[in-house]
């Protein structure tokens, strides 16, 4: 899969590879020996947040779970 | 107004191997409108839950009736976010999805919890709930009509990209012809429930009056 920045796609995918394994290995299994892909994620954070700005991409302001308002059954 | 719609699905894997899919759901044969994927925001919480927030681009698939309202310069693609929350002790993921694009036009908002099936806790039952609103006027029923419709083809793909993605993690090689059938069900559903919008917006014109 592509990040939204043309220049970060190989960044991601080995930040994803690292999480998955983290993820299946250790964190479901609730050992919390620590997150081996910290440092990926940083260089893979720093490309693509400077994707999203270049792009205008309105993510900024958006609390986490934003819209969780209750809402009227029509 | 809002459109609110719920459903309840089913995978018949367990929670743990739904969680690992439901990162590794992209690319599938069902997600062909899913441009870019991407997590912008990760954290794990003191009490042990991982928050994460993901970025997605998707192609706007507007019917022709509803592309003479847009205006010309209007994004042919659409940013969603989709936020979550995996609980590893108590066994839940949940996760809501809204647009941050075109979100005056149409408002699509969708919440979902996942959990161990309590009939058979091999498997993962997914409460889905869904808000449709818009607020164009003189459309906004149609658009809703419209958006509920496209929803609900998105709901069948969904679940088939994740089973076809769970396939593919235990080893087994999807059917072809489960996959065209999916297919197939899912432009036919589309196909009908464009009819409708269609009526809906011929109507709605009808009676619009020019501001």
């Amino acid at each position: 899969m592509n990040s939204v920045g043309e220049g970060c796609t190989d960044l991601k995918r080995e930040y994803d590879q690292c999480f998955n394994r983290w993820f299946a290995e250790k964190f479901l299994k609730e050992d919390r020996s620590g997150d081996p892909c910290t440092e990926m994620f940083k260089k893979y954070q720093h490309c693509v947040q400077k994707a999203i700005k270049e792009k205008d991409i309105p993510i900024d302001s958006v609390e986490f779970m934003g819209p969780n308002k209750e809402k009227p059954d029509s | 107004m809002v459109k609110y719609f719920a459903c309840v699905g089913l995978l018949k894997s367990s929670w743990d191997q739904v969680c690992i899919a439901f990162w590794e759901r992209y690319p599938n044969p069902y997600s062909n409108h899913v441009l870019t994927e991407d997590i912008i925001f990760r954290e794990v919480t003191p009490g042990n839950r991982l928050v994460s927030r993901r970025l997605l681009t998707k192609t706007n698939r507007a019917p022709r009736w509803m592309e003479k309202y847009l205006p010309v310069t209007m994004a042919r693609h659409a940013y969603i976010i989709e936020d979550s929350i995996v609980d590893p002790q108590n066994r839940t993921m949940t996760t809501l999805t809204w647009n941050i694009s075109h979100a005056r036009m149409m408002s699509v908002e969708e919440r979902c919890e996942y959990r161990i099936n309590p009939d058979n806790t091999s498997w993962t039952e997914i409460n889905r709930e869904a808000w449709i609103s818009s607020n164009l006027y003189g459309l906004s029923r149609a658009i809703q009509e419209f958006g509920l419709a496209r929803f609900k083809t998105s709901v069948t793909k969904t679940m088939k990209g994740f089973e076809y993605v769970l396939a593919k993690m235990q080893g087994e090689i999807p059917s072809r012809t489960l996959a065209e059938h999916a297919t197939e069900r899912a432009r036919e559903t589309a196909l009908a429930a464009k009819e409708r919008a269609k009526d809906l917006a011929s109507q709605a014109h009808k009676k619009q009056q020019y501001v």
